[in-house]
């Protein structure tokens, strides 16, 4: 279905069976499949846990949590039963990388729930996937199928006398369930409305049981990291930011599209040699790194590795690897505006601050496009934003307040542009012209 | 309240998949969804009933995700993502043309039924904008006269 793209750059972890017909569980065989859980499964689990922690592997969803030591927080002990969730609600802006595993490669997914569930002690796992993807549900549910019918998943698996059982369960459209509290309200048929922590889901997650909850593409990883160690994934990438990374480049761009390559690899690079540069000669106007929830930076700011520390230090955040580039004919009010006409929508109205403060913000951002906008309103944008962070249950409410702040601290003259009735410049200059592909 | 043997045989086996009824209930309501094309008060009834539900709690749900809807929408539902790597790329051209050649709005629906427009969020396809989504299936890389043709395909497929 989506296209595939190829870079010599390009260090092939996760994306290595793309293309190879590997939903087929035989070829998955062919091509290392299941080897690693076996191996797993001869390991004790806090060997699995150190080898994953050793590989400096984080959280691919976005926060960048590292993955051994979230599996680490299960409790040993537990009365009720212990869960590995893996997160497919894939939404973020920009990011399109997690569909290209379930559907290229969705067995490696379920051998990493299988690796997880041995690590931590649990023997039901879940693969949600988001509503949107059904054609990715199919695949999945059809891999979790054969799995079994290999004997692979059930009772005793590979002669172990473990026990797991891995289900598919999918959404129906809501950015929100891919906050992991929500992600669990809306697998026990809820409303996906965040969960206040403490306590953490390794603790108390899915009915009430200790829970893991990893990313797609983070539990992809680790049938790599079992079958060639640690050391040897870690090393792919910088200190502290192991492997590769499925970066999705997007916008304007000569050839976007999802590459892997190694974390750390370089911003500028990304986007001029891998992404093929801007089209038609234009000029780099700003580069969202790591989906729409985070901070836009400037070209002269691009000359980053990325990896999670490394744009941290330039005052963003490497998040979901979605890199979305922006040439000089975008209006950056009209890209804060779409930005928060989407966290607005999504927002899902159990904390005040993000409920009112996108609703706020979106209709201060429509008016000040449509050039009704006055000078104390600039002020008040930044303002209405600083008042979001870190006030709410999840995080959708730093994901609309973070890239609004920056927008309009590095673009404040774009927006005085558009100050006193004056038209948008980017509009009336005829410059809104798609760039069509 | 009739559906499929195959919705059937999946909800079964998917209540045995969780350790409450309620779990099963996302996605049972977007199979049952695809099978009524709208989820009627008959539909939220009955599943209600089989998952030891009141009908509030149902609705609760069903007005907090966007793909569900109580309302019925046309044969073909052409979804069409403006989000920022969308429109960077033309999704807002895209929407415009539809809702001329269709003379519907967002959420609006031909006379004859047959199309449904909305414009909705990021639907993970940022790489291959501008993209829609007819029904489930995805067009990528799409431009005004390549929405044509998928337009004229759901024609086609009467």
């Amino acid at each position: 279905m989506a296209s595939l793209v190829s870079h010599p750059d390009e260090v092939r972890v996760i994306s290595k069976r793309f293309g190879q017909s590997a939903t087929d569980i035989e070829r998955y065989l062919q091509l290392d499949g299941y080897k690693a859980v076996q191996k797993a499964i001869a390991m004790q689990p806090d060997a699995i846990i150190n080898e994953v922690k050793n590989s400096g592997l984080r959280g691919r969803g976005g926060a960048g949590f590292s993955a051994g030591m979230k599996w680490s927080f299960v409790p040993k002990q537990s009365a009720k039963p212990k869960y590995v969730l893996c997160n497919g609600d894939e939404s973020e802006p920009g990011t399109c990388k997690d569909r290209l595993i379930f559907e290229h490669d969705p067995h490696a997914i379920i051998e990493g729930v299988m690796i997880a569930s041995l690590a931590v002690g649990a023997h039901t796992g879940y693969i949600y996937i988001r509503g949107e993807y059904r054609y990715l549900s199919v695949i999945m549910q059809k891999a979790i199928k054969d799995a079994y019918a290999k004997g692979f998943l059930g009772k005793n698996i590979f002669g172990s006398g473990y026990d797991l059982d891995i289900h598919w369960h999918g959404g129906a459209g809501a950015y929100e369930v891919g906050e992991e509290s929500a992600l669990m309200e809306s697998l026990e048929g809820k409303r996906g409305i965040p969960r206040i922590r403490p306590p953490f889901p390794a603790v108390v997650g899915l009915w009430g049981g200790p829970t893991v909850i990893n990313n797609a593409e983070t539990l992809a990883a680790v049938p790599p990291i079992i079958l060639g160690g640690g050391d040897w994934y870690a090393k792919l990438g910088t200190p502290k930011n192991g492997g590769t990374r499925l970066f999705c480049l997007a916008g304007h761009l000569n050839k976007p599209g999802v590459y892997e390559l190694p974390m750390g690899y370089n911003l500028k690079k990304m986007i001029y040699e891998v992404g093929g540069g801007i089209p038609g000669g234009r000029e780099l106007k700003a580069v969202v790194p790591g989906g729409s929830s985070t901070p836009v930076l400037l070209p002269e700011e691009i000359d980053v590795a990325m990896d999670f520390d490394s744009v941290a230090k330039v005052g963003s955040m490497l998040g979901s690897g979605g890199v979305t580039v922006l040439d000089d004919t975008t209006c950056i009010v009209k890209f804060a505006l779409r930005t928060m006409k989407f966290y607005r929508h999504e927002s899902c109205g159990w904390c005040i601050p993000c409920r009112e403060g996108t609703d706020w913000l979106e209709k201060t951002l429509t008016r000040f496009h449509a050039g009704a906008g006055v000078k104390k309103d600039i002020d008040n944008i930044y303002y209405l934003a600083e008042n979001m962070l870190g006030k709410t249950f999840c995080p959708l409410g730093d994901a609309a307040a973070m890239p609004t702040m920056a927008f309009v601290k590095k673009f404040r003259r774009e927006f005085e542009d558009h100050l006193d009735g004056k038209p948008c410049p980017f509009e009336k200059a005829g410059a809104a012209e798609p760039v069509l592909a | 309240m009739k559906f499929s043997e195959e919705f059937e045989t999946r909800f079964a086996e998917m209540l045995t998949h969780y350790p409450t009824k309620r779990s099963a209930l996302v996605p049972t309501l977007l199979y049952a969804q695809d099978e009524t094309g709208a989820l009627t008060d008959e539909v939220i009834a009955e599943l209600a009933g089989r998952l030891d539900l009141t009908e509030l709690e149902v609705r609760n749900v069903i007005s907090y995700y966007s793909m569900l809807t109580t309302k019925p929408r046309g044969k073909y539902n052409v979804q069409v993502c403006t989000n920022i790597a969308c429109m960077l790329r033309g999704g807002e051209e895209l929407l415009d043309h539809c809702k001329k050649k269709l003379g519907i709005g967002h959420k609006g629906t031909t006379q004859d039924g047959l199309f449904s427009l909305e414009e909705v969020e990021c639907i993970g396809a940022c790489s291959w904008a501008p993209a829609i989504q007819v029904n489930y299936d995805f067009h990528e890389n799409l431009t005004v006269p390549k929405m044509d043709q998928v337009l004229d395909e759901c024609k086609k497929n009467l």
